[in-house]
């Protein structure tokens, strides 16, 4: 590689890397509160960020060619952002309702198998709805970076990572503040002590999707706006690159989700630097590999008994 | 009266086939299979011997998710080594044209060294884990096959893979191909068969059942789960060495991550641990989307829903394993 390791272009990267870190880490929260309460690898997930990004899509799309975007830049963005999330939500808890609950008490393969149904079936619902084709994200945010020096920082970039720490703030008060909070940590403990101290477990459950599609959502439109071209496809590699991430910080583990999200993304970025970058999928399940031999339960994961 | 005369007889007649010795069944069937071809036209043979390549790929994953009772996802790496050892020794890339014969052992050794390589470092991982990484590590492999150009020509694949012969006698169309492919699916079953009974097979059902215990009675846990990854994968390695002389040319996109998803798929479909189940999982699987093709669109759609169906109203498989019947036979 003829390409010189400036600190500058380190410390570009390690932002790069930041903001993508963001994006797998908002879909890692996903993955870990649904397999914190149902131990199950919700594979569908990356199909719930897509609709997300595609729900975020069509409003922006619409209000930029009746052009609302013109004087309400920052309530359009806003519009899409939250019709994103109920979009998702709604889908996430349609999916569990359908699909996952009846599987509830099943053998382990049997929901795995189900969400890769799921995942197939939402991937080709979309592409049938679109046609197959690429969609470009409508171009609204203000262009614009933020410089230091020699390194600058787009504001999209601030706005990505500064967005996905205060959504994950929001999530961690909820969890830790509040009454359903305290119930979805009771009903990730033990389903059935939580029933009989009275909590509806299938609500906590429901209300668990809806918080895991939501944030999977903000990450879709984050996504669609940062890259600008979205496809039915988009979910699949970010999916498991967010399984990672949440494997990466010990699956179950929230704060570990958002910690491997970051370690994710920017061991990417700086990857590339060394390395071709069609090799950038090649660094991460690498990294995941060895974390999982030299520390099998990942960097924040709590010791989880073999047979779960 | 004359109907229910008819129908009696088809009924005594379908109790009788019910109620054959087990062996003779088995002769029906591939006495079936074997005269099929002729009567079926290229296309459906064709057809068939791709659903029987994912035979042989079900029994072999079958071997790791059903009898020791760990989820590989990524059983299309061990398939992409065998297609791709058996292009580089067969093939004008390098010049080299090793017999297929010689190859088939050694495209299951290679596959069967990519298994224990892999299942070294990733065996003492608990189930989900060990699900997800093995899905990185088919990535990895077909990120390589993608990028190692001067191996694997990259996306260009590797063209004019030799097609095995007999003597003098070269297997070209589908056809011979049908009977090649046959006659693995059989060994296969037949391998994975006396596995299961023997005592190398009791263990891994043991060790699936309650490994603690499993432990206790001095199974070598290790030893036993890296014994299953290295032969499922051996089984993957001759079904990618036959797919890649029967194709004749192999692309980085025969080996995506669907291939292991199907084949996980199709094992579930037909009944986790049962190698009937297998072939019935494959041709529910794979042979009714081809056959469906002309409504190419709506194919996947299909197939997803059939999945999260057939979890729900059937979790255990169309023919699901004999083993829990067996087992509960013998305590009466």
């Amino acid at each position: 590689m003829s390409l010189i390791l400036t600190p500058e272009l380190i410390i570009t990267q390690i932002i790069n890397g930041l903001t993508i870190g963001a994006i797998y880490a908002l879909i890692a929260l996903g993955y870990t509160l649904v397999y914190g309460i149902l131990l199950m690898i919700n594979f569908a997930h990356g199909e719930i960020f897509m609709f997300g990004s595609f729900a975020g899509y069509f409003v922006l799309a619409w209000f930029f060619q009746s052009g609302f975007t013109v004087q309400h830049v920052i309530l359009s963005i806003v519009i899409a952002f939250l019709f994103g999330m109920v979009v998702s939500s709604v889908l996430g808890i349609i999916v569990e309702r359908l699909a996952y609950r009846p599987l509830r008490n099943a053998p382990r393969l049997s929901p795995l198998i189900c969400a890769i149904g799921v995942s197939i079936f939402l991937q080709n619902i979309m592409m049938i709805f679109i046609k197959a084709r690429i969609l470009m994200y409508p171009d609204v945010f203000p262009e614009g970076t933020v410089d230091m020096g020699s390194i600058s920082i787009s504001y999209f970039q601030i706005l990505i990572i500064a967005g996905s720490i205060l959504m994950m703030a929001g999530l961690f008060v909820f969890i830790k503040k509040s009454k359903t909070g305290k119930a979805m940590r009771a009903v990730a403990e033990d389903k059935d002590t939580a029933a009989l101290m009275g909590i509806n477990v299938d609500r906590i459950i429901t209300t668990t999707f809806a918080a895991g599609s939501s944030l999977a959502a903000v990450a879709g439109v984050m996504v669609g706006m940062y890259y600008s071209q979205i496809g039915h496809m988009m979910g699949f590699v970010p999916g498991i690159k967010a399984f990672t991430a949440a494997v990466l910080g010990g699956i179950g583990n929230m704060p570990g989700a958002m910690l491997g999200g970051y370690v994710l993304g920017v061991a990417e970025a700086l990857g590339v630097l060394v390395l071709p970058a069609q090799y950038k999928d090649v660094i991460a399940f690498s990294l995941l590999v060895l974390i999982l031999i030299f520390r099998p339960r990942g960097i924040m994961g709590e010791v989880v008994a073999e047979r779960a | 009266m004359m109907k229910n005369i008819l129908a009696e007889r088809l009924n005594r007649g379908w109790q009788g086939i019910l109620t054959m010795p087990g062996w003779l069944h088995l002769v029906l069937i591939i006495g079936f299979v074997t005269i099929l071809p002729p009567f079926i036209g290229n296309y459906w043979t064709h057809v068939l011997a791709y659903v029987g390549i994912y035979v042989m790929l079900g029994i072999g994953l079958n071997i790791v998710v059903g009898f020791a009772g760990l989820l590989d996802l990524g059983y299309v790496a061990f398939y992409a080594i065998g297609a791709y050892s058996y292009a580089f020794f067969a093939s004008p890339k390098f010049g080299i044209h090793i017999p297929f014969w010689v190859m088939v052992p050694a495209c299951a050794a290679f596959a069967a060294f990519g298994g224990a390589l892999l299942g070294i470092p990733v065996l003492r991982m608990r189930g989900d884990y060990l699900a997800i990484v093995t899905l990185g590590f088919g990535e990895i492999i077909r990120i390589l096959i993608n990028n190692l150009d001067a191996l694997t020509n990259g996306p260009q694949g590797l063209l004019r893979i030799d097609p095995p012969t007999i003597g003098t006698f070269k297997f070209t169309t589908p056809t011979h191909f049908y009977y090649l492919i046959l006659v693995g699916c059989l060994l296969s079953a037949f391998f994975a068969t006396r596995l299961n009974n023997s005592r190398i097979g009791r263990a891994w059902i043991a060790m699936r059942e309650d490994q603690d215990a499993a432990a206790l009675m001095g199974i070598d846990i290790l030893k036993y789960k890296l014994l299953a990854f290295a032969i499922g994968a051996s089984f993957a390695g001759v079904g990618g060495i036959i797919f890649a002389s029967k194709m004749g040319s192999i692309f980085p996109d025969d080996f995506s991550v669907m291939v292991s998803v199907n084949v996980v798929c199709l094992i579930i479909i037909g009944g986790v641990g049962s190698i009937p189940g297998v072939i019935l999982g494959a041709i529910v699987l794979i042979g009714i989307p081809e056959v469906l093709r002309a409504v190419a669109i709506y194919r996947l759609l299909a197939f997803g829903l059939l999945l999260v169906i057939m979890m729900i109203f059937r979790p255990m498989g169309i023919l699901p394993s004999a083993r829990r019947k067996l087992e509960l036979k013998k305590e009466d």
